[in-house]
């Protein structure tokens, strides 16, 4: 399972990270999300040791989104050394989704 | 998968959407051994629809999840597998059928593409570029970050009437912009649209051009195709609801396409190739609803077995 982080905890995880990191920014109420959960967790435990894969529940934290201009859902970003790598947008098979690490 | 690849299943479904997954249940309660390989997870455009008004036997309407989730139970318990994987291509040999994946090979018999359909782009310039940035194909994920602001939604069928319907409620003003004269949604919907205040129709119209400021979506110019007049619409979104294209892609030559690229097949579900059937919105038809989607998984696991059957 990969956590959800909020507000408080994503500089020290996601921003100050020392591996690079993966954050699905979902919504509950979106079932594309619904159907993407999984596969991010199942992700989350193939890297484990090599990168983090975190969740971020828009809706519990706007200002995280707003920050990093998601306006869709699902939106998922790869981050390093604090700043963004890549970015996608919508559904994904996974390969599609680790291909965002490399 | 490194395990299951020197097994031959009888056979491989593509797509564990409503077709896919009713092959599966057929074809594994039928003695089949029978595995799905999904690219994503259960449900395909099923599990992302909201309500289903019109599946049969729910009183209540229910949730494209839900069924996706009771489908693939249903289809698990009969002894079906489900392998995460995406498809690449398909290698014919003398015993079997390869199914090229991204993280590996499976072999079956038979195949049934059941890869149905994603939404279909308008194919403007900025439109790849902004999608998600003020550009969206699902307006009950999207609709939320448009709170309180001026959307425009493209599309007369369902899919877009329904998203009107549902963007009128968060949005302050919906524009629609329907390519025809009329809408192509079904009856019970008209109604329901034209007496929202805040959602306007623009007739014989289509959106040609995207503005955009800063990154995002600012604006979308709408030219009526009668007057060739333009209209410069303020809006903060575009949401795209004109039909859907077929995954058929990766089957490059190896069963006919019509036109548009779904796979050309009757009732049987046979295509040109023997040994690949085809089931769900992938196959030509004439309406793509779950309701038809089952009605095909079922119908091909006949073929699938007498094919099976003849081939020995």
């Amino acid at each position: 399972m990969s956590e959800v982080v909020n507000s408080s905890d994503f500089k020290a995880k996601v921003l100050d990270a020392d591996k690079p990191v993966l954050v699905d920014f979902f919504a509950t109420w979106c079932g594309p999300c619904k159907r993407l959960g999984p596969i991010i967790d199942e992700i989350s435990s193939e890297v484990e040791g090599k990168a983090y894969v975190y969740k971020v529940d828009i809706d519990q934290s706007p200002d995280i989104a707003a920050e990093f201009r998601v306006s869709s859902v699902p939106t998922i970003i790869s981050f390093e050394n604090g700043s963004i790598k890549k970015k996608t947008v919508g559904l994904q098979p996974k390969a599609a989704l680790l291909e965002l690490l490399r | 998968m490194s395990e299951n690849e020197d097994r031959i299943y009888d056979v491989a479904i593509i797509g564990g959407g409503p077709a896919g997954l009713t092959s599966a249940i057929y074809g594994a309660r039928s003695g089949l051994s029978s595995v799905i390989i999904e690219s994503v997870s259960a449900g395909g455009q099923m599990a992302q629809t909201e309500h289903l008004e019109n599946y049969p036997g729910y009183s209540e309407s229910t949730s494209g999840f839900d069924l996706s989730e009771t489908m693939l139970e249903q289809a698990q318990s009969f002894g079906a597998e489900i392998v995460y994987d995406e498809v690449l291509s398909i290698e014919d040999s003398d015993d079997a059928k390869t199914l090229k994946c991204a993280f590996g090979d499976v072999r079956a018999r038979s195949i049934i593409v059941a890869t149905g359909a994603r939404p279909a782009k308008l194919g403007i310039d900025k439109e790849l570029e902004l999608t998600g940035s003020g550009v969206s194909y699902c307006a009950t994920c999207d609709g939320n970050f448009f709170r309180d602001k001026d959307v425009v939604i493209v599309g007369g069928g369902d899919t877009a009437v329904a998203d009107a319907i549902y963007l009128s409620r968060i949005c302050r003003k919906v524009y629609m912009v329907v390519r025809r004269d009329v809408l192509r949604a079904t009856a019970i919907y008209h109604d329901r649209v034209k007496e929202l205040d805040n959602v306007e129709i623009l007739w014989n119209s289509i959106v040609e051009r995207i503005s955009d400021e800063d990154g995002s979506l600012c604006g979308v110019d709408v030219r009526n195709r009668i007057s060739d007049e333009i209209r410069f619409l303020d809006v903060s979104a575009l949401f795209v609801a004109i039909g859907t294209v077929p995954n058929t892609e990766f089957l490059c030559d190896m069963v006919e396409l019509d036109q548009r690229g779904y796979v050309v097949a009757d009732e049987s579900c046979c295509t040109s190739a023997p040994g690949i059937f085809v089931a769900g919105d992938a196959r030509t038809k004439r309406l793509r609803q779950v309701t038809t989607a089952v009605g095909d998984g079922a119908n091909c696991i006949e073929s699938v077995s007498e094919y099976l059957i003849d081939s020995h």
